[in-house]
């Protein structure tokens, strides 16, 4: 088992998440027996593969130009409301489970 | 005049010749919703006022004589991924039960600017993750074909809304085949575009270099119609791409003949189900004989491509599920003392099971220590999956392949077995790792009445091929 009950609470604790006894255990289950099928990979040799973390910079662009070149259609003049305007400040927070009129509210954040 | 049963031309055209109103179309289509989805379960929530709103300005314009916009006054339905102005977007789950979003996606925004009229929002797996709608927070959703087998998933009540006439078309989200898995397990059309060819603004993301935004029609020519509408560079997009879109509609009657069309064997083998394997053999066999050139080819990194996706995806998600922190939107845990507190509780009551599980995958496989091992690693065989494609388009035009290894299977089935599922995507995952387009077209059923999908998947930008290929498959 490559996972274990030490490793879900400290993974937990990173994802913010609190996780039940019974949670905590069908994770640890759950998670071996996903990654014991994804060791599959380690049959592929990648040492000399380039990784990719997305299509866009291979697909749709022109191939002569390099590096930032490629995006230049996208770039855009940085200005305040550039694009759209802003949300006016009521309904930025008019989903806020806690508000007043200027801020969004939370609990204490500094312990003392 | 069965008003629940048109396509978007002749939804379109009855509203300009006065056969009918865009108002009568909503309506019958709300009354089938009313009489239907009890059972089916497909919709979340409807938005009847602006649908009446945008019904009445198509009927106003009807009435002028002024000529109606390419969707005036067809009825659609939006994946509750897709955030809409004013009305309730929970992406299918209890964290965001309560929120109205302050801006409409681009998606949605080009259809309504289209005349479309939104009906409301479809039910879903929770955050898009799911292959049987089975994870949805509200309740999941039932193939109208059978209603004890699932209607396959993400996109589940897109998909069986369509199938069931209560809605023209809807808008969908693939990320690992949440579009096109769906549409074959309702028996409706389904299409994942190229990555970048549909803008991702507004919609809530689930793994941003794989999510994808499309639609289910009754018809390819509906999808094609949608996609010209929808398609195309949007500045609130980085991602979206600077491609010209063309008129995919005139494109689809092109002649089929003389296509090369590729085969791979690693989409025929173990695991498929023999009722599928035969219904795709006969239609492959059917494109034979309208004269394209079937080519035998290799995608030798396909056994890859479910654990890559796991990795990749479940890593995207745990990153942009963060901001769900009950802060800004969103549910928060009452009577939390500290910050810290508040953020878990949250997220522990709001999330569901599979979110969870993906989360903590995602985090693990991003961990200190594990990052090279699993997300790099998965990085590097994502390059060799999407070069089995440049390799194979080399060779050919589109390729066929089943689009689910089985016909629709039973609610319950395999909701306790995570990698069970998670295989149900095992032909429609290397499109999304790939970015490449892919749409599924009926090709036929089980002895059981279930529906079969075929996949035609393309190359990059070449939605037009796929499309054309399908018209001609569904026509003949």
């Amino acid at each position: 088992m490559k996972v274990t009950e030490k490793d879900v609470a400290y993974v937990a604790e990173l994802a913010n998440l609190d996780l039940t006894t019974e949670e905590r255990s069908g994770m640890l289950r759950d998670l071996n027996s996903i990654l014991d099928y994804v060791d599959r990979l380690n049959e592929l040799d990648t040492s000399d593969v380039q990784p990719m973390a997305q299509v866009s910079d291979r697909y749709g662009v022109d191939q002569s130009k390099q590096g930032s070149e490629r995006f230049a259609y996208a770039n855009r003049e940085d200005v305040v409301e550039g694009l759209r305007k802003s949300l006016p400040h009521t309904e930025a927070l008019q989903n806020a489970p806690d508000a007043d009129e200027q801020f969004f509210r939370v609990p204490k954040v500094i312990e003392r | 005049m069965d008003l629940t049963s048109l396509t978007i031309d002749t939804a379109r055209s009855a509203i300009q010749e006065r056969k009918t109103t865009a108002l009568a179309l909503a309506e019958a289509h709300y009354a089938r919703i009313q009489k239907e989805d009890g059972q089916i379960g497909a919709y979340l929530t409807l938005s009847k006022e602006r649908a009446l709103e945008q019904a009445d300005r198509i009927d106003r314009m009807a009435a002028e004589g002024t000529t109606l916009p390419s969707l005036g006054g067809v009825p659609v339905g939006i994946k509750d991924v897709m955030s809409t102005r004013g009305v309730r977007t929970t992406a299918g789950s209890k964290i965001l039960g309560q929120y109205i979003p302050p801006y409409d996606c681009t998606a949605v925004q080009r259809l309504e600017s289209a005349g479309a009229v939104v009906l409301g929002k479809m039910n879903c797996d929770e955050f898009a993750m799911g292959s049987s709608n089975e994870n949805s927070a509200y309740h999941p959703v039932r193939n109208p074909r059978d209603l004890t087998r699932v209607p396959g998933g993400s996109s589940g009540g897109s998909a069986a809304a369509v199938a069931a006439d209560m809605a023209v078309f809807t808008l969908g989200s693939d990320t690992g085949g949440s579009i096109r898995q769906p549409a074959s397990f309702c028996g409706v059309v389904g299409l994942m575009p190229t990555y970048g060819r549909v803008s991702r603004y507004g919609l809530i993301a689930f793994a941003s270099s794989l999510d994808h935004i499309g639609p289910l029609t009754k018809t390819v020519k509906d999808a094609a119609i949608v996609l010209r509408t929808i398609a195309g560079r949007d500045p609130m997009d980085s991602t979206s791409a600077d491609v010209p879109v063309p008129d995919y509609e005139a494109e689809l009657d092109k002649p089929v003949r003389g296509l090369k069309l590729g085969v791979a064997k690693e989409y025929l083998g173990d695991g498929l189900d023999e009722e599928v394997r035969q219904a795709v053999v006969s239609a492959i066999d059917r494109l034979k004989e309208l004269g394209c050139e079937i080519v035998p080819v290799s995608l030798p990194h396909t056994p890859y491509a479910i654990p890559t996706y796991y990795v990749i995806a479940t890593a995207e998600a745990s990153a942009n599920l963060a901001r769900f922190d009950g802060v800004r939107y969103g549910h928060r845990a009452r009577g939390v003392k500290t910050l810290s507190e508040m953020y878990r509780r949250s997220r522990d009551e709001g999330f569901g099971a599979e979110v969870k599980r993906r989360i903590m995958l995602g985090t693990y496989a991003l961990s200190a220590g594990y990052y090279d091992a699993y997300y790099l690693k998965a990085q590097k065989v994502r390059t060799l999956l999407t070069q089995d494609f440049d390799e194979a388009f080399r060779k050919v035009d589109a390729i066929l392949t089943p689009t689910s290894p089985t016909a629709a299977f039973r609610l319950g089935e395999k909701s306790n077995d995570p990698l069970a599922m998670y295989l149900a995507d095992i032909y429609t995952v290397t499109a999304d790792l790939a970015g490449i387009p892919g749409v599924s077209v009926p090709c036929g059923e089980t002895r059981e009445k279930l529906p079969i999908g075929l996949q035609i998947l393309g190359k990059h930008f070449d939605e037009s091929t796929i499309l054309r290929v399908a018209h001609a498959y569904e026509q003949a």
